[in-house]
């Protein structure tokens, strides 16, 4: 049951005099504050902050955290986002205050076994790409395509060539793009053709000498391996372009076949996806970036690198394009990446992207006959289905069918994404689903399409809060908390 | 404002033309069928006053929750008043969009864009054609 | 295989069902010539037992804050994590869930980040506040972005040399595709003149940055700055310590437009620099030129209050080249822990926390400027941090004895700024004890010939 009382607003828990915390006395001789900073330094009141006790705090997060679907709880078929079961050692060893309670600024011998790991991590991202350059400092995908489009600029840039244009698939995620218009690249839309692979016409017809990267995500964003990606690189190569693979699907391909050998340049990993890292509603990720040996010398510094029986980190890269954040790089991630790969090795890793790329064909065969597949009878690891039909007839949409997921207990699909499909439902059931859960949400879709329509538009029915008005959120947003009067 | 004597573009503006101290000036909005296809508006992006656009710029934006589009503009010239009321008031927009939903007031400084603007009966032709 | 649930057997029935021979099969979409013939030449598979060991050696040749003495700080703080905070941020509910982009099953995680937001407000006198970002560096490059669209001026970004060399690091790399000019206003006394601020800043700059309390520790005259910013049309932002706001004036009274931080002290631990916590807020009129996600209040159906992710045109998978911002992913467990680390510290606790890490940086100060070896760097007012020069000139084999006692002494500035290559920045927390700090004033007064250690 919602504990109605406990799920108020902090601020309305709020009670005068009310402690949460209690700090120890100063211990070491008081001075008069305004002895250290001038008196118009300070605040005239202290922080406007809530009054709560300990199990105030807790008694709320925790009924807060009952109104979530989680990967823990709920099976999240949620295609493009690669919910797979997050290993609780993996949380354990990550919080080992040997790993936790490190400083970003300690002297490197007070770190070996950190930047040992972080090597070995370099190495097994590089034998996992097929790229033998890494940095891990990219904070999330999303960043590490920004900073692979900067490594490709300052590369550009250095050879004296003026490259301004990015193509990338029009059914590529939308952070390519506004990636590429941070690192100062307009971007191209290539057509994909019905079939859903790159259109190679239109590509041929787009790639000049003032393109500079080509984008592309392999499988690619309806759950299909690029057939023709030896012709595409090719392609984009004899123009003297770049070839960036977006990584945010590797988990379809993991031991199979490797971006480096299909000629891609450049790729980010999401190990918050690949390699296990929790989500944390909504991050923390990490996005570290691979290249070719040529494009080494742009990349952000530092990173770490073992010489003389000592792990170092390596500052010193003069055409580097610097840092693109603070610190090294989001380690905590990077640990749990690090724990998931010795837990898989070579063999593991295979096995993950054969039971994922099996779960979803399973999934597409038994509900294609309900929700079809306009791109074909067999995907990778995720395919979109479409709701057309059952528009069409019965007036269900694709929205319909995600909320009425959700009464019974199964997160929705990624819906309306990719836009190049009508009524788009994204599925990807990952791995770590058995085929018990497969056949029961099969069977939930089943079900779901008999219903009457209006019972649909109406879903969800069982959760704590019906379809929330997203227009009057955006209209007029209240975005946070204000005190009375 | 009778939308069957405007001037439409295309890109489902239309426009009013009138004089006034020997200028041209231009007022401008969305046309209903536009409002109507965009739904549930939450937003619209005015230009500034002083602005200056040419023809087929983007000069503001209307935003639906999960959804923008451009307003462009059909002419040259600079931008002497905004629809500042619409900020609290979007649905002029689509209860009269030929009248207290209009959007902006362009100086014209060139007529080239005039002439491939379209007539109230041939917009309407272009909107039912799909 | 460990997370892998479907048996050979199963896997059978399912390649049945889907008629194909096996799984193989299933792979004939990869073009035979770029299939990988050969394993990875990763290591073996290792099981939890095994893993466990190997990554706790690791972890072992690693010195913890916890069994160093920590005086480092530089933007990444030894602050304390009440057990709350980890035992809430440990839930499965919170870390495995994913983006709210269902709100009916996600009113948890919205509420949270509601209420984090409102916290951040509440904190910087700000009017909206987004989700989070990654971290303070590159908080503060989004708000220069952002201020660049905000004002519709391109052409210059004016930064004050005692902001966080990375953050300022990290701005340089955003901007260096975008043709936006970064004037640097050095600070050879520790903070900066509003004059020579005044002297770059003219109608064509976009923001002028600044950090307050800075790197080195010191309080800059940012109601002075942000004058000189609005008097040219130029927005003011901010970088600011969480802490500091137990005691300070908040940036919106300060005068800035954009107010951002590192929110790492707020309840997340150190863990080598990330994942971190990137605050930024601003005022009402810029909430169209936010980067990141934004959580607003609206009602359902049956009219009950509740909580969506709003203002989605502003981002990447909506507007795609035209967005505020490429970032998708913001930092949601790490926003979960700053605001279950305010709710618990309050009012009151977070003015000891700011207090007490002050009073304890000025005893420290003072025992160490006290020896006749080291001195103070600036004279000028300070929070929690400070500069120390060491009359030696001798920082790197200083700093490396004190670390052979036990003890994490301080960040040497070299490597940022040449001229303060004899300085190291010392910052104490409430978590030092006063015994702690004698033992740092002993140890750093005890290192006394340079020759001596160099051939130690």
């Amino acid at each position: 049951m919602r504990n109605r009382l406990a799920t108020k607003l902090l601020f309305e828990l709020s009670q005068p005099d009310r402690e949460g915390s209690r700090l120890p006395a100063c211990d070491v001789p008081e001075q008069n504050i305004e002895d250290m900073l001038p008196t118009s330094a300070f605040a005239t009141s202290p922080p406007e902050l809530p009054e709560l006790s300990e199990p105030d705090v807790v008694r709320h997060y925790t009924n807060l955290s009952t109104l979530n679907m989680s990967v823990d709880t709920h099976f999240y078929p949620l295609g493009s986002c690669t919910m797979k079961y997050n290993p609780k050692r993996n949380e354990r060893l990550a919080a080992l205050p040997g790993f936790s309670e490190l400083h970003p600024f300690q002297p490197e011998e007070t770190i070996q076994g950190m930047l040992q790991l972080l090597h070995e991590l370099q190495q097994m991202l590089a034998e996992i790409s097929g790229l033998p350059a890494v940095s891990l400092q990219p904070a999330a995908g999303a960043h590490g395509e920004l900073t692979a489009l900067m490594v490709a600029a300052a590369y550009f840039r250095d050879n004296n060539q003026r490259r301004t244009k990015v193509l990338a698939p029009d059914s590529a995620h939308g952070t390519n793009p506004a990636s590429a218009a941070m690192a100062g690249f307009e971007t191209i839309a290539i057509k994909s053709l019905p079939s859903g692979y790159v259109d190679m016409r239109d590509l041929h017809n787009k790639l000049d000498d003032q393109v500079g990267v080509l984008m592309i995500t392999n499988p690619n964003t309806l759950g299909l391996f690029e057939s023709e990606i030896g012709q595409i690189v090719n392609a984009v190569h004899e123009r003297g372009g770049l070839v960036y693979l977006d990584g945010a699907n590797m988990n379809a391909i993991l031991g199979m076949t490797r971006p480096g050998d299909f000629g891609a340049d450049m790729m980010h990993f999401n190990p918050h996806k690949t390699f296990s890292g929790p989500h944390g509603g909504g991050g923390p990720g990490a996005g570290p970036i691979c290249v070719v040996d040529f494009l080494q010398p742009y990349l952000p510094v530092p990173n770490v690198v073992h010489d003389q029986d000592l792990y170092r980190l390596d500052f010193d890269r003069p055409k580097s394009i610097g840092q693109v954040r603070s610190f090294f790089g989001n380690v905590g991630v990077l640990v749990r990446a690090y724990a998931y790969i010795r837990t898989h090795g070579p063999d593991g890793l295979k096995q993950v992207a054969q039971n994922a790329v099996l779960n979803a064909n399973y999934v597409l065969s038994r509900v294609r006959h309900i929700l079809p597949v306009p791109q074909g009878n067999r995907c990778m690891h995720e395919f979109v289905a479409t709701a057309s039909q059952l528009k069409n007839d019965k007036g269900i949409s694709a929205m319909d069918i995600a909320k009425r997921l959700l009464d019974f207990g199964f997160h929705a699909p990624t819906v309306y994404f990719p836009t190049t499909v009508a009524e788009s439902m994204m599925i990807e059931p990952t791995e770590t689903e058995s085929r018990t859960t497969l056949d029961a949400f099969a069977e939930t879709l089943f079900r779901i399409t008999d219903e009457p329509s209006e019972l649909l538009h109406e879903a969800p029915h069982s959760t704590w809060i019906s379809r929330p008005n997203e227009v009057q959120a955006a209209r007029h947003p209240v975005t946070r908390w204000k005190p009375a009067g | 404002m009778n939308h069957e004597e405007l001037l439409y573009a295309e890109t489902h503006e239309w426009l009013h033309l009138a004089e006034q101290n020997g200028d041209k000036i231009a007022t401008i909005g969305i046309s209903a069928f536009a409002v109507e296809a965009l739904t549930d508006l939450v937003y619209i992006q005015l230009p500034e006053i002083g602005q200056k656009v040419a023809v087929g710029e983007s000069f503001g934006e209307v935003e639906s929750v999960k959804a923008v589009s451009d307003l462009y503009s059909p002419i040259e010239g600079e931008v002497i008043e905004v629809n500042e009321s619409l900020a609290d008031d979007l649905e002029a927009l689509s209860t009269d969009p030929y009248g207290k939903g209009w959007v902006a007031k362009i100086k014209l400084t060139d007529e080239g864009g005039l002439a491939d603007l379209l007539d109230a009966d041939s917009y309407q032709k272009q909107c039912s054609d799909g | 295989m460990t997370y892998f649930f479907n048996t050979p057997q199963q896997q059978k029935e399912m390649c049945d069902a889907i008629g194909i021979q096996d799984v193989d099969e299933l792979f004939s979409q990869i073009p035979a010539e770029i299939r990988l013939a050969e394993d990875l030449q990763l290591p073996a598979a290792m099981g939890e037992l095994e893993l466990t060991q190997h990554m706790t050696n690791l972890a072992a040749r690693n010195y913890a804050a916890g069994q160093k003495i920590c005086f480092l700080g530089a933007g990444s703080y030894d602050h304390f994590i009440p057990a709350a905070v980890d035992a809430i941020a440990s839930r499965g509910e919170f870390y495995t869930s994913y983006t709210p982009y269902q709100p009916e099953v996600s009113q948890g995680n919205l509420q949270a980040t509601f209420e984090y937001q409102s916290l951040i407000c509440q904190l910087t006198g700000m009017e909206v506040s987004n989700a989070s970002l990654y971290d303070g560096g590159s908080a503060v490059a989004e708000a220069v972005l952002m201020c660049l669209s905000a004002t519709r001026r391109y052409s210059k970004v004016v930064a004050v040399g005692s902001v966080h060399p990375e953050y300022r690091q990290t701005t340089a790399t955003y901007l260096q595709n975008l043709e936006t000019e970064l004037v640097t206003v050095p600070t050879p006394e520790g903070t900066v003149a509003p004059e020579q601020v005044a002297a770059v800043v003219d109608d064509t700059t976009a923001c002028v940055l600044i950090q307050h309390p800075n790197f080195f520790g010191c309080l800059e005259e940012v109601e002075a700055i942000a004058q000189i910013a609005h008097d040219q049309g130029a927005l003011l932002v901010q970088s600011f310590d969480p802490i500091s706001l137990g005691l300070l004036k908040r940036p919106a009274d300060l005068g800035a437009d954009v107010a951002v931080a590192e929110g790492q002290s707020l309840g997340t631990p150190m863990q080598f620099g990330g994942p971190y916590l990137g605050i930024l807020a601003c005022r009402e009129k810029f909430v169209r030129r936010m980067p990141g996600r934004i959580v607003g209040q609206t009602e359902d159906r049956r009219g009950r209050c509740c909580w969506v992710l709003t203002l989605q045109t502003r981002e990447q998978h909506i507007r795609r080249e035209k967005a505020t911002s490429n970032i998708c992913t913001n930092q949601g467990l790490f926003a979960l822990r700053a605001s279950v680390y305010l709710a618990l510290m309050g009012p009151k606790g977070l003015s000891d926390t700011a207090t007490l890490s002050m009073q304890k940086a000025h005893y420290a100060a003072d025992c160490l400027w006290n020896t006749s070896r080291l001195g103070s760097a600036f004279a000028r007012p300070f929070f929690k941090e400070f500069v120390v020069r060491d009359g030696n000139g001798q920082v790197q084999q200083l700093l490396n004895a004190a670390s052979r006692q036990g003890i994490l002494a301080g960040v040497s500035l070299g490597k940022w700024f040449p001229e303060l290559s004899d300085c190291f920045l010392v910052t104490v927390t409430e978590k030092r004890t006063k015994s702690e700090i004698d033992q740092l004033a002993t140890c750093l007064g005890s290192v006394n010939t340079p020759s001596e250690i160099l051939h130690a």
